[in-house]
């Protein structure tokens, strides 16, 4: 090879790696950071962020630009954001959406477009099991599967008798479905609510009326916290206890209800008091940033960086090999602040799920113990009928 | 029985919430002609205030003043500033400029606050329920929110019937130009108006403070259904909207509690449930086109 021609290459080798190491990989997070669900999609946002900013502001050594849009908790907006960020900005990359209506919305589009998008929080069924998509990554769990293991729950704690609510939409009814499905005892009450009904003085009555042993309700965000408040209220927290899975019950939750949540049972992936490393690190790094508590939406924001960084560490930071990145992803080579963390066959976790109290911790405010396992290596319930 | 009778009172209690932001909005629509969207900021602002002062001193009493001291004061720069400019603007502006004050208030709560809701706890002497009949338990709290309702919907009566204000109150929904020409000061009374809408709406985000969650985003969940009671009441009117308040708190409770269970009887449960649930939420927004169809203007319409 000649002078020139060795100069020649090496300005075309200059110039295929300019592209990765001065322009950052772009990710677009669409979330709800409005309204009163406004904290579950500012969580995840900061829990992603956090995992950055620990690595030096790139994911897993690549350099990578966050573009955070508001989604407003409605569909229409997610839809067009998404449009606007693959036509616009080139982006390939997404994760964020908070609720299952958004992302029935907007997911579908992100996939055909060719572009990949891992869910830190949301898993329709829909999306899980015959609609499942090669590009499509849940790294928080399938909807139903939360459900399933308060169910089992309830079943293990020895109720015979449950009365049921959540909001009228998908995953509210995802929520009944999953319950239903792992509780062995009576439906005694079943009850849609609105979902953007604040008073359940309604609901509260029918419960008391029925005379179930359990109550399983699923309210995310501020309905949760309304819902538990009123719960009190109408005197039931004594009477009939409550069996909820994460959603209806994070740190936020907790942390407004105060002692009304003395004795709930919630089941979950994640709790604060895991002890693993990677939890521990992530723990520490959360409470030295932030001075609120640690929602396990946080937790799963960090979880979907963490398993970004370890595609994008295996493929160099390159998304142009579609085929690469899936294959890196699938591995899940990163530690979860769950513990054990893999991807089945339809891309949606098998990972443990815990049992969960709510105790008077060493301050007198409440908090919440783990106190069991109630599935192990669970995946969900779709991944059969998905075919990839 | 006793469960109608709880659900009863839990539609009185929807109703008087509904009727401390209804008397205000459609005082400030029906004498300035203004549709006021930033009504339901003034609730959050009202519950913010109240709340945070609740939760610092550990007094839910020194709540009171705060929630209506602020929510009285927001009601008046906001007339002062934006409103006053926008009376001889076609609806369109108002709603426009009304709809923007809707997002600074929310952006606003947002940078003072957070996201994260605030929570204040019940007052000592209100937790717990009373049993009011045999087998009918009663939370104490929502007891005194319907008495504070009721109480307000005496004096608001009294003070439009009885008092020198009111009588310019009622003549104004009447007839603007003609209170104008007879030399009263429209400008005052306008922003007294405005005040005392801004001062129920505090009071009702204040009371709501302690049942729901007080977070930004909770005026608007409240504002339509208001509108749909100011419609239904008829504009301008506190009589009506007091009587259509009552009718759709009682209207939407019972739909919610009931029409699942009727329509069990005729389908399947799951769907049922479903169905229900769908037409409940709808049923407030059916009442007011079944009112409309019959009486255009409202139920007291050109009545105050």
């Amino acid at each position: 090879m000649s002078f020139k021609g060795s100069l020649l290459a090496l300005a075309a080798t200059a110039l295929v790696a300019l592209p990765a190491s001065a322009e950052p990989v772009k990710i677009g997070m669409i979330t709800t950071l409005s309204g009163p669900a406004g904290y579950l999609g500012q969580d995840i946002r900061d829990g992603f962020k956090l995992a950055m900013e620990m690595e030096g502001g790139t994911l897993g050594g690549v350099p990578a630009e966050l573009i955070v849009e508001d989604d407003g908790l409605k569909p229409g907006n997610g839809r067009q954001i998404a449009e606007r960020l693959i036509t616009n900005e080139g982006v390939k990359l997404f994760t964020g959406i908070v609720f299952s209506n958004v992302a029935g919305a907007t997911v579908p589009d992100i996939v055909d477009s060719g572009a990949f998008y891992l869910s830190p929080n949301a898993g329709p069924s829909n999306l899980a099991g015959k609609g499942c998509h090669e590009n499509y990554f849940v790294v928080s769990w399938q909807n139903d599967s939360l459900h399933e293991s308060a169910g089992q729950n309830a079943t293990n704690l020895g109720y015979k008798s449950a009365f049921v609510l959540a909001p009228n939409y998908q995953a509210g009814k995802d929520a009944i479905a999953g319950f239903k499905r792992y509780f062995k005892g009576d439906i005694v009450g079943e009850i849609y609510t609105s979902l953007d009904q604040t008073d359940f003085a309604a609901e509260m009555a029918q419960i008391r009326a029925a005379k179930p042993e359990a109550v399983f309700q699923f309210h995310p965000g501020g309905l949760g916290i309304a819902f538990l408040r009123q719960y009190q209220q109408a005197g039931l927290a004594e009477t009939v206890p409550m069996v909820v899975a994460a959603p209806s019950m994070d740190g936020v939750t907790l942390a407004a209800v105060g002692d009304a949540a003395l004795g709930l049972n919630v089941s979950s992936h994640w709790n604060s008091d895991f002890d693993n490393p990677a939890n521990a690190a992530f723990m520490k790094a959360w409470t030295a940033a932030y001075d609120r508590p640690a929602t396990y939406y946080a937790s799963q924001g960090y979880d979907t960086a963490l398993a970004m960084a370890s595609a994008l560490k295996a493929t160099g930071g390159s998304l142009d090999d579609p085929a690469a990145f899936r294959e890196a992803l699938r591995k899940a080579d990163f530690a979860s602040v769950r513990g054990k963390f893999a991807f089945g066959p339809n891309q949606h976790p098998v990972q443990n799920w815990y049992a969960l109290k709510v105790e008077k911790g060493a301050d007198g405010k409440p908090v919440l113990k783990t106190v069991g396992q109630v599935f192990e290596d669970r995946g969900d319930t779709y991944a059969a009928e998905c075919k990839m | 029985m006793t469960l109608f009778l709880e659900q009863l009172l839990n539609g009185m209690q929807l109703g008087v919430t509904l009727f401390l932001l209804a008397a205000g909005l459609t005082l400030i629509f029906g004498i300035m002609g203004v549709i006021n969207l930033a009504h339901g900021s003034i609730y959050m602002i009202g519950a913010y205030a109240g709340t945070y002062v609740a939760a610092t001193t550990g007094s839910f009493l020194l709540g009171i003043p705060a929630g209506l001291a602020a929510a009285a004061l927001t009601g008046i720069a906001v007339e002062f500033l934006v409103v006053r400019q926008l009376y001889d603007r076609d609806h369109l502006d108002q709603v426009l400029a009304t709809f923007g004050l809707i997002l600074i208030f929310n952006q606003a709560i947002t940078m003072i606050f957070g996201r994260q809701p605030l929570f204040v706890g019940l007052p000592e002497a209100l937790s717990g329920s009373v049993e009011l009949l045999p087998g009918l338990f009663y939370p104490l709290y929502r007891l005194a929110i319907i008495a504070v309702g009721l109480l307000v919907a005496v004096g608001l009566y009294l003070l439009i019937n009885r008092t020198r204000v009111g009588m310019l109150v009622r003549a104004g929904s009447t007839n603007r130009e003609m209170v104008r020409a007879l030399g009263v000061d429209i400008r005052l009374l306008y922003t007294a108006v405005f005040a005392l809408g801004a001062l129920l709406a505090g009071l009702a985000g204040y009371m709501a403070g302690p049942i729901l969650a007080v977070q930004v985003g909770m005026g608007e969940q409240i504002l339509i259904t208001t509108f749909v009671v100011v419609v239904i009441g008829g504009v301008g009117s506190v009589k009506g909207a007091f009587y259509a308040s009552l009718l759709l708190g009682v209207t939407d409770t019972a739909l919610r509690a009931y029409l699942p269970g009727l329509l069990r009887q005729v389908m399947v449960g799951p769907e049922a449930d479903a169905l229900g649930a769908g037409i409940s939420s709808m049923g407030i927004y059916l009442l007011m086109a079944i009112v409309l169809l019959i009486r255009p203007k409202g139920l007291f319409a050109g009545s105050t």
